[in-house]
């Protein structure tokens, strides 16, 4: 199992973005509100440069001590009662927690919302063990009652409107109410407490580890992560092994900057730190607790021009800032990781084959970097990947020149960039193989393609890609 | 077998990690650095408690939460004002010196015959998550509140079980003046400090602001998700 989320090529998955027009709006919409809230609270805090400059040295010095913090955390971990797993790969992860499923007989797994979970394929292990899997966030829940994935880090059902919920609820789980958000939830919180009650193990993510203390911090609105830890009697949590940081003094710092980077608030509704296993006589909590620490690819980001990439939150802001994103929305991006920090490291972990075309999906405008709170300098990297796509695929420099031009040019005139943007959804046809994508702007020839858009030599994109369509290869390409 | 508390395959993997950083492994003797900017330490630095309280006040407006304000006097009055606006009638509470201390057992006493009131009581166990989830109101005490962030922080043991502020329809904290801090940074650098002293964290820490909400459908905010629906504040000077 891996980061991707699906076969379908990255051009079909731009398209089928593009034409969601609900996905569109939503997306758009969310974005502005989040960007929104962000920017208010940045003004509030007045001096947001300043907090994000500590983010960053927090971050970096983490990362450049993580063999350090993460043997304190597994050895305060320990020292309360905790177990401590360190997983190379996805596999091993998964294969440690199905032996705790199966130890255990367990029926019944709740879950609070985890990008690593998802990343290593988790709730296919935990089914094979024999294992009911719940996920508990509503936004998830949603999706996993229609077997969809993720579209957003932050709210990952953003592509669902309140009918299709109504209408998913209804057929898998018999509901008969209306579709007024506030019933809605009203159903899921009824129905999920049967399951909170009820679940044998419970697993979470992790936002922050703390290594002085050995704690896990889990921030949420909803309280679910909160259910899924105090109630079953064995609690799981699966950490990226960089999600880390030194004492509370710093965890604090760097959720202060999470929640207002993520949603614009000061703190969510839930910050929780749980701290190994239930002391005596404690009734809430697990009896037995695992830590699951997972590198799955990140150690290949150590240590290298990408490291600050690992310095990431997950808060989503570059995502909400990007207007890539709000075309195309999060499916595109073939990723639970979407958007330009999707772009960056989804390649770093996963090898470029598959994902070359992602650091295409960007306008290297730097609305991503800026909007960064622990100040990671993403459209650098993605530069910077393009460059080595180029090097590796030993593509002719001509080429490459031409489209990163036109990517310039393209992305430094809104108006042309807005109509690109109109014009890209009658464009729509079938593109052509796979070849082409990577040889050129492919994904984003849609928007670029627009007939009177010419780069600097007077050729436009269209007879440069007509040219190469025709030296290249011969038969199956249509134009649109 | 995994029951037995262990830490296992952490050389290996901390070793590559070392590599990768281009260096021999750390295993002791790293110290945070001075960072060049701290401007959490700025935040409402100079304010009294009284303008903490103020702010408090406000914030409560943007997180759905009723704030109110009273004495020591006024306290008994308040809560059954509170717990008649969420209907109450059953409630549960932690087993928490205060309670006396505020005359609120008394209350309670002299109220048993229109409310039920549980005591967290360990010896019961797992009932008391039975109890709590039917209960109507969760009643606790703040242990630091944050006024920047309406948040209340509660450090939970053996007789202040989590589920009293998780579980129940609706959550009534009870902030003494005296816990009110700037912000977060205060109620970490305390923990941190009980850390470095040696004495263990507790093992659940909540920073609760306000009651549970969502923004998964269509980004509206739904106030009320898997925790409690509504929340009051009650301030008592
Ligand atoms: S890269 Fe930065 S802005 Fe993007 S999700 Fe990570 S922390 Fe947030």
């Amino acid at each position: 199992m891996s980061v991707k989320i699906g076969e379908i090529p990255y051009k079909e998955r731009i398209q089928n973005g593009i034409k969601d027009d609900f996905m569109r709006q939503a997306v758009s919409s969310a974005q502005g509100r989040f960007r929104n809230g962000r920017l208010t609270q940045a003004e509030a805090l007045g001096n947001w440069e300043d907090w994000r400059q500590l983010g960053s040295e927090i971050r970096a010095h983490t990362m450049e001590n993580l063999d350090f913090y993460l043997h304190q955390l597994s050895e305060q971990v320990a020292r309360r009662g905790g177990n401590v797993f360190f997983a190379q790969t996805a596999e091993e992860a998964n294969e440690y927690v199905k032996n705790i499923i199966k130890n255990k007989e367990a029926k019944k797994v709740v879950k609070a919302k985890s990008m690593v979970t998802e990343e290593i394929g988790l709730n296919n292990a935990l089914e094979e063990a024999g294992a009911e899997v719940v996920e508990s966030d509503l936004g998830e829940w949603i999706l996993q009652l229609d077997e969809d994935p993720p579209s957003h880090i932050v709210t990952p059902a953003l592509h669902k409107n309140k009918q299709q919920i109504r209408e998913t609820f209804s057929k898998k789980k018999g509901y008969q109410g209306s579709d007024t958000p506030e019933e809605l939830a009203a159903f899921a919180r009824e129905q999920l407490r049967q399951d909170f009650l009820a679940a044998d193990v419970g697993i979470t993510g992790c936002n922050f580890a703390i290594a002085e203390s050995g704690s896990i911090t889990l921030v949420t609105n909803e309280g679910n992560a909160e259910m899924v830890t105090s109630l079953p009697d064995t609690v799981i949590t699966v950490m990226g092994m960089e999600r880390i940081v030194p004492t509370w003094e710093e965890m604090e710092v760097l959720v202060s900057l999470l929640t207002r980077a993520a949603v614009g608030q000061k703190l969510t509704s839930y910050i929780t730190a749980i701290t190994g296993a239930k002391g005596p006589e404690e009734v809430d909590g697990p009896e037995e607790f695992h830590l699951v620490v997972v590198d799955n690819g990140r150690s290949k980001i150590l240590g290298t021009e990408f490291q600050s990439a690992l310095h990431c939150i997950r808060c989503a802001a570059c995502i909400n800032a990007c207007p890539v994103y709000r075309h195309i929305g999060g499916h595109a991006y073939n990723s639970i990781y979407p958007g330009p920090i999707g772009a960056v490291i989804t390649p770093l972990l996963e090898g470029y084959d598959d994902h070359k075309e992602l650091p295409y999906a960007s306008t290297l405008c730097a609305a991503c970097t800026e909007a960064c709170p622990v100040k990671i300098p993403l459209h650098e990297h993605l530069v910077r990947h393009r460059q080595i796509i180029v090097e590796r695929e030993k593509k002719a420099p001509m080429a490459e020149k031409l489209m990163m031009k036109g990517f310039e040019q393209w992305s430094s005139h809104p108006s042309l960039y807005n109509l690109s943007a109109k014009l890209a959804k009658p464009a729509l046809g079938p593109w052509v193989k796979d070849e082409e994508i990577e040889n050129g702007p492919g994904p984003l020839k849609e928007w670029t393609d627009v007939r009177n858009f010419s780069v600097p030599q007077g050729q436009s994109f269209r007879d440069w890609f007509k040219q190469r369509q025709k030296d290249g290869e011969s038969n199956g390409n249509k134009e649109s | 077998m995994v029951s037995q508390m262990a830490i296992k395959n952490r050389e290996a993997f901390l070793d590559k990690l070392a590599a990768t950083l281009g260096r021999e492994r750390r295993i002791e003797g790293v110290e945070r650095p001075e960072w060049s900017v701290t401007p959490q330490y700025e935040v409402f630095k100079d304010k009294t408690q009284d303008q903490l309280v103020e702010i408090l006040a406000e914030h409560c407006r943007v997180i759905h939460t009723d704030f109110k304000r009273t004495d020591r006097k006024g306290l008994v009055s308040v809560l059954q004002e509170t717990i008649d606006e969420f209907a109450g009638k059953s409630i549960i509470m932690s087993n928490d010196t205060r309670h006396e201390e505020y005359g609120i057992n008394e209350f309670f006493k002299a109220a048993e015959d229109r409310l039920d009131v549980h005591v967290w009581n360990p010896a019961l166990g797992k009932k008391n998550q039975e109890i709590a989830e039917s209960a109507d109101v969760g009643l606790v005490f703040s242990d630091v509140t944050l006024a920047e962030s309406g948040t209340v922080t509660l450090f939970n043991h053996k007789d202040n079980g989590r589920s009293i502020s998780l579980l129940p329809k609706t959550f009534i904290a009870i902030i003494p003046k005296s816990t009110l801090v700037a912000r977060m940074t205060q109620a970490a650098a305390h923990i941190h400090n009980m850390q470095e002293q040696g004495e263990d964290v507790p093992s659940y820490v909540s920073f609760i602001t306000g009651p549970s909400n969502s923004a998964d459908i269509e980004m509206n905010l739904i106030v009320g998700v898997h925790g409690p629906v509504k929340a009051t504040y009650i301030v008592v000077d």
